[in-house]
């Protein structure tokens, strides 16, 4: 089963290839990981998609914890979250398809960012599913190119705590 | 508040740090990139710098120093080969969780990822074999990063911690302030075990009928042998313990089964396999214990007691984890239990299994073993040597056969099983333990791996008997390739290529014996052990082809072990 795992990180060197020695050294997989700056400046939150049965789910939480440089831990699977990826998908056009593609841009509510002669440059924003999705009903026409973003998540409501408490990580 | 200290240059930083954190002894070696630190420990007098040979040899010296005192063994090698020869005992330490702080001199911070003369990105290298790594980016979080370093390796979980020094931080300056607390979001031991659980393990001890405690070297670690013999000996419990764990409870005590495992005791497995409760306290169900995981205790309410949450649930699955430090959860476990329990029909079982099938060596016969040896050495020393094994049969014989009274005292390479750790580690060990007598046993294999630290024995005149158990062979693989490699004695068979180790122990001056004759051990161990003023070495030319047993074979239940040879090859 996928899990959404947020990690608060350290924003030190190093502190994010420790997290990626440890998966590829205990054999977890990664499906996506992405990692940006918080509301803290010394504090970074990673947003990991793996799976794995429990006793493996358990071993990715626990051994993440036990790295001095992650701050807190939490396997968002269970808790309502937002989650939310970004794609850029660039597909092949021709006489016929170009409106039949912008109307699938416009109904997975994507926004054309380039466009020229071969090609459409769709941004489309949503859960990983979507983005799944969208993937799915260009493939047919052709996809060029493909970026994904990889999951960002947070547990619903947080953003309200985490103004009161600025810097008590036990609120994640 | 902080005391001000001045401006100083980061070398002198560097060893007030030490000075701080009351390190006694340096292992290392010198080299360019770290000259500067080199220059200045030339005056510093209040901590001892030992010059080792290899710096895969200070790694180990300064284990066998971690493992006899528990407290961290300090190593300081220069940049990129230095550094890399370090690894192997850095991962060793890391496997049998030993605190180690290990200093590695890098190339200028202007240089790093240019491939710059003796550049290795160590922090790299060791990133996945060290509890936790620093690059020390700025003078100014080199003192900081000191103390981190030492927290971090001797604190819940021990071991090793790497700290990187580019050249020019060691050279820069800056204000000298030792923190005197650590500031680590993300790092807290745990402590206390869980109380309610707690309560739970000793509702559990009250009920079962015959339980048994799995004792490993979290024991030793949390120096929690008193908490153990008491809940052991007030509550008639049987105990048994791994590899690290021998010596956590007093060997000759009839409530010790000795070693589990793949070669463990008859009746410790015996007792394993039978149990309804086992108690597993600060050890980790590794695969040389547990052989079949799924099978491992079948009849038993398994609880796990441990510092690391990441040890529960990893390999074994268990009904009852507490995590917590396992002298505390064993002071309070006992406190627990107001009535003693006793289990005398359980005793009978075990005593069973005792006589029917005990540790047996053929004796008599005029041809020298490993285990007469052993059996010998435990005598003379009353089980109260610092024994430091190195990896192999004569390790499984030391285990078996060295009655062990006290915790730290037998030092061995577990988790990673690494060959050549024995010589070194020996020698560090003799630098904290003045008053007991330091015996270092190796195969003739691994002997050879580390041989260039006998001069850094002669030349510290460490007073520490080096035991060679010559059967020239690579014992243990040997052994593996007769019972399970169809008798294709591959690459195992050293005889026609040893060295004349009595003419190596002369040429770095040791004095030396050999003998392949029972009749001359007594002998040569009492001259051996009345010298102290300097290393020695002992040969003992064994039988080639002995087994060590009882085995569980590799990852199979306990049911599957081989108890008797059947073909009696032991012979010259
Ligand atoms: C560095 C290293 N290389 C290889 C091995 C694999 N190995 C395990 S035991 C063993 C044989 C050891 O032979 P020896 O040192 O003569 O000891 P004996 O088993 O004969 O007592 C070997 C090669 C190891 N454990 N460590």
């Amino acid at each position: 089963m996928k899990h959404i795992i947020s990690v608060l990180l350290e924003n030190r060197y190093g502190a994010f290839n420790r997290v990626a020695t440890m998966f590829s050294g205990k054999g977890f997989n990664i499906q996506s990981i992405s990692i940006g700056e918080t509301e803290i400046p010394e504090v970074s939150r990673m947003t990991l998609v793996t799976s794995g049965d429990d006793k493996i789910i358990e071993q990715v939480v626990k051994q993440l914890n036990r790295l001095i440089d992650t701050i807190k831990v939490i396997d968002l699977t269970q808790t309502p979250t937002v989650i939310r990826e970004l794609a850029l998908i660039t597909v092949f056009y021709q006489k016929g398809t170009r409106s039949e593609i912008l109307n699938v841009g416009d109904i997975f509510r994507g926004n054309v960012v380039d466009i020229n002669n071969k090609t459409i440059t769709l941004e489309v924003t949503g859960p990983p599913d979507k983005i799944d999705a969208a993937i799915n009903v260009l493939a047919p026409y052709g996809i060029k190119e493909l970026a994904r973003s990889g999951a960002v998540a947070l547990k619903r409501g947080e953003q309200n705590k985490d103004f009161k408490k600025q810097t008590n990580y036990s609120q994640l | 508040m902080k005391e001000n200290n001045g401006v100083m240059k980061g070398a002198e930083i560097f060893f007030e740090c030490l000075r701080m954190e009351k390190v006694e002894y340096i292992f290392g070696y010198p080299g360019g990139a770290v000259l500067k630190l080199y220059e200045k420990l030339y005056d510093v007098d209040f901590l001892e710098h030992i010059l080792v040979r290899h710096e895969q040899g200070a790694t180990h010296m300064a284990e066998g120093y971690a493992k006899a005192t528990g407290k961290p063994g300090v190593v300081l090698v220069t940049s990129g080969p230095g550094a890399t020869n370090t690894v192997t005992g850095i991962a060793d330490a890391y496997m049998d969780s030993v605190p180690l702080v290990i200093f590695t001199g890098q190339v200028a911070s202007h240089l790093i990822g240019n491939d710059a003369f003796q550049e290795a990105d160590i922090v790299g290298i060791t990133r996945p074999i060290t509890k936790h790594n620093f690059l020390v980016r700025d003078v100014k979080e080199l003192a900081s990063t000191i103390k981190k370093a030492f927290y971090i390796a001797s604190t819940g979980r021990p071991g090793p911690v790497l700290v990187d020094l580019p050249k020019d931080v060691i050279n820069s300056e800056c204000e000298f302030q030792y923190p005197e607390n650590v500031e680590l979001k993300g790092y807290r031991p745990f402590f206390y075990g869980h109380q309610y659980q707690i309560k739970k393990a000793a509702e559990m001890l009250k009920n079962s009928k015959r339980p048994l405690l799995y004792v490993g070297g979290g024991v030793i670690i949390s120096n929690g042998s008193n908490e153990l013999r008491v809940l052991a000996g007030e509550h008639n419990l049987p105990v048994t313990m791994t590899l690290q764990g021998l010596g956590a409870f007093d060997g000759m005590n009839d409530q010790s089964l000795g070693m589990l495992g793949m070669h463990g005791t008859y009746w410790a497995n015996q007792a394993v396999n039978n149990c309804d409760l086992l108690i597993a306290l600060g050890a980790r169900f590794d695969d040389r214990v547990a052989g079949d995981v799924l099978n491992f205790a079948p009849k038993a309410f398994k609880i796990h007691v441990d510092i690391d949450p990441t040890a529960i649930d990893k390999n074994v699955v268990v009904d009852l984890p507490i995590v917590g430090d396992v002298k505390h959860v064993m002071a309070e476990l006992a406190a627990e239990l107001t009535e003693p329990l006793s289990f005398p029909e359980w005793w009978n079982e075990i005593n069973a299994w005792r006589d029917e099938s005990p540790l047996e060596y053929e004796d008599g016969d005029g041809l020298l073993r490993t285990e007469f040896i052993i059996d010998k050495i435990s005598q003379k020393t009353k089980g109260q040597a610092v024994v430091i094994s190195d990896v192999g049969q004569h390790q499984m014989w030391t285990a078996q056969y060295y009655k062990f009274t006290h915790p730290r005292s037998f030092l061995t390479s577990g988790g990673l099983g690494t060959m050549g750790f024995s010589v070194p580690a020996a020698i560090g060990a003799s630098f904290a333990v003045k008053d007991r007598p330091i015996v270092s046993i190796s195969g003739d294999g691994g002997f050879q791996m580390n041989i260039q630290e006998l001069i850094t024995a002669v030349a510290y005149k460490r007073p520490v008997k080096f035991i060679i158990i010559n059967n020239s062979f690579l014992g243990m693989v040997r052994q593996w390739q007769e019972l399970f490699h169809l008798e294709k004695y591959s690459f195992t068979d050293l005889s026609a290529s040893n060295p004349d180790f009595i003419k190596v122990a002369e040429a770095f001056g040791l004095k030396a014996f050999s003998t392949d004759s029972p009749k001359e051990v007594d002998e040569i161990l009492d001259k051996a052990f009345e010298i102290n003023d300097g290393p020695v070495l002992i040969e003992f030319k064994v039988v080639r082809e002995d087994m060590v047993l009882p085995m569980v074979p590799p990852g199979e239940p306990y049911e599957k072990m081989i108890v008797k040879r059947l073909n009696q090859k032991s012979t010259k």
